[in-house]
């Protein structure tokens, strides 16, 4: 008996193990593959640990193209996902809170917009925003892909905050309301400090989104100097633009790392703000 | 404002619980109506409109939906290449996220590393840098055909060429981030009470009954949520088309918005891509109504 428990211990680990070994297997194909010289990576692409290992790729790779670095390219991207990050965390914060503890005329309303702000993805709005910046003289530049977040136009954010708020005990409200507070002084003093963790599953989920977005950047930015990693990649990769293929998957490499370091270092607050998303029923 | 009538000061106004609540959403209110709102209203003018961004728009009626509907076979073919997508991928994802997760809720040492691997390409999936990835691996050289090599099947098969084949890797791509779902899962697995399997237990109901007639059931709302947002999400897939495929070969895996923005921004017939928006939008709408008619047919709810 317990050795036939033992064998089924050990064909599920088996099991489980090499199906997790055949998920992350492209990854860590095209990592290895960043190790090899360009001109082998096909020739050899079945054999996953390069025999002479070089780091050429990288730094043929980091050198871009039309005399722009990847330096650039990926300061594009901290400016814009850093900037963009900060707008949604606090207007989400400060939305959540009014959602959640004030009653106010036209609040189910709001609350019903965001759900719908949910479920209305960038690419329908897609042509309508295109067209509504162009307008407001903001096509070429940064602003589309930064000024909308410090809105709260994202409802995932409010609805992550709303559900956190919900769960501090109103009792601490009315204490500090006691104590003279207003609902400013609250959320300021009781409430902002106490979401910490929300904020920062906040922080990483809209940095990650904002670091991988392709869609704004291929609509809004047209000058090579201020492209993105996403969109400089995507160039990069374009046929006829390059056939280095090293270079192309050191990069790739890189651009995937600050997600792959936050999933390493913060995955219990993205496993929360993963699970308060989608258990709502 | 000067009115004593109510004897309230602009602090005690702006102290009220109600003008609170309008102040910390007003950075919504604003976002909602500049950022959504009101570039709808203008791309419905639009849509009505011959419009390519250059030249003014000239107001044309209905011509762009008519067009869509009676003299455009391209529009089909992307609404049947993209509900194929979306109708396969959607439902497979959720399946495998819900075996997986049944799978790993058995807490042993090893666990913590296996979620974290069926997890990791939900994280990175949706980015530039796999979907370059992606076309690289199905190509006639890719690493895919060698490893097919090793195990004797030679073959210089050019998965993303073939018109049968192509969509079928875009829908392993979307499978494979099966792990934010199977997180999900993982978490309401958690919620169902122990006891209800301990009562199973002593009425003598084997595991797969159990399963069928607890764990589905209390499983129906979340299923159904899931279900609802990757079908939305499913059907705007964007980017991996984008890169990968272009639509290639023979638009056998051209997605909607990608024929969108063709249209907008490639062949700059701005206002017929305004109409397709609102025609996406439109077919969203319907799909949640009809998964919601069908909610009360097989999803679980409390208290009734």
């Amino acid at each position: 008996m317990l050795m036939k428990r033992r064998i089924g211990t050990v064909i599920y680990h088996v099991l489980v193990c090499g199906f997790g070994l055949v998920m992350i297997y492209p990854l860590v194909w095209m990592v290895m593959s960043s190790f090899k010289p360009t001109n082998t990576i096909f020739t050899t692409a079945s054999q996953l640990i390069p025999s002479n290992p070089t780091l050429e790729n990288y730094s043929n790779g980091w050198a871009g193209f039309a005399k722009i670095t990847f330096a650039q390219f990926f300061s594009n991207s901290l400016f814009i996902s850093i900037v963009a990050t900060i707008g949604t965390v606090i207007s989400s914060a400060l939305v959540g809170y009014g959602l959640s503890r004030c009653q106010f005329f036209g609040r189910r309303i709001l609350f019903v917009a965001m759900l719908l702000s949910m479920m209305l993805p960038a690419q329908v709005l897609m042509i309508p925003q295109y067209l509504w910046y162009q307008k407001l003289g903001w096509v070429g530049s940064y602003k589309p892909l930064i000024i909308p977040y410090f809105f709260a136009i994202q409802g995932f954010f409010v609805y992550l905050n709303m559900n956190f708020i919900d769960g501090i005990p109103r009792e601490l409200d009315e204490a500090a309301k006691i104590d003279g507070c207003s609902y400013y002084g609250i959320f300021a003093r009781v409430i902002f400090p106490l979401i910490t963790p929300a904020l920062i599953t906040g922080c990483i989920f809209s940095f990650m989104w904002r670091w991988d977005d392709f869609l704004s950047a291929l609509l809004y930015v047209n000058e090579s100097a201020k492209y993105p990693v996403s969109l400089a990649l995507k160039l990069f990769s374009d046929p006829g633009s390059s056939s280095d293929y090293g270079a192309m998957f050191a990069m790739a490499t890189l651009s995937i790392m600050p997600a792959v370091l936050m999933f390493i270092f913060l995955q219990k607050y993205l496993v929360e703000g993963i699970s308060t998303s989608g258990l709502k029923g | 404002m000067n009115k004593k009538k109510k004897q309230m000061t602009f602090r005690q106004f702006m102290g009220q619980e109600s003008t609170a609540g309008v102040v910390f959403s007003l950075p919504f209110i604003i976002g909602f109506l500049m950022f959504m709102i009101v570039p709808m209203f203008i791309s419905l003018y639009y849509s009505f409109c011959d419009y390519n961004i250059l030249n003014p728009a000239v107001f044309a009626g209905p011509k762009n939906y008519i067009k869509m509907f009676t003299d455009d076979p391209t529009f089909w073919k992307t609404i049947q290449v993209t509900f194929y997508f979306a109708l396969v991928s959607v439902p497979l994802r959720l399946i495998f996220a819900l075996i997986v997760a049944m799978i790993l809720q058995k807490t042993t040492l090893a666990t913590g590393f296996y979620r974290a691997a069926y997890y990791l390409p939900s994280i990175i999936g949706g980015s530039v840098a796999v979907a370059i990835l992606w076309r690289r691996m199905f190509a006639a050289d890719g690493v895919f055909n060698s490893l097919l090599g090793l195990i004797g099947i030679k073959t210089s098969f050019a998965w993303l060429g073939n018109v049968n084949t192509a969509i079928w890797m875009l829908i392993i791509l979307a499978v494979w981030q099966f792990g934010s779902s199977m997180l999900i899962f993982l978490s309401s697995l958690k919620q169902i009470p122990v006891s209800l399997y301990e009562a199973a237990r002593v009425d003598g109901a084997s595991k797969w009954k159990q399963f069928w007639s607890i764990t589905l059931p209390l499983l129906t709302p979340t299923i159904f949520f899931n279900l609802v947002m990757q079908m939305i999400n499913g059907f705007l897939a964007f980017t991996q088309c984008f890169i990968i495929t272009q639509g290639r070969p023979l638009n056998s895996t051209l997605f909607y918005t990608v024929y969108m923005y063709q249209q907008s921004f490639e062949f700059y017939n701005t206002g017929y891509g305004a109409a397709l928006a609102w025609v996406m939008l439109a077919i969203i709408g319907l799909i949640t109504i009809v998964l919601f008619a069908t909610k009360r047919f097989w999803v679980y709810s409390e208290g009734v």
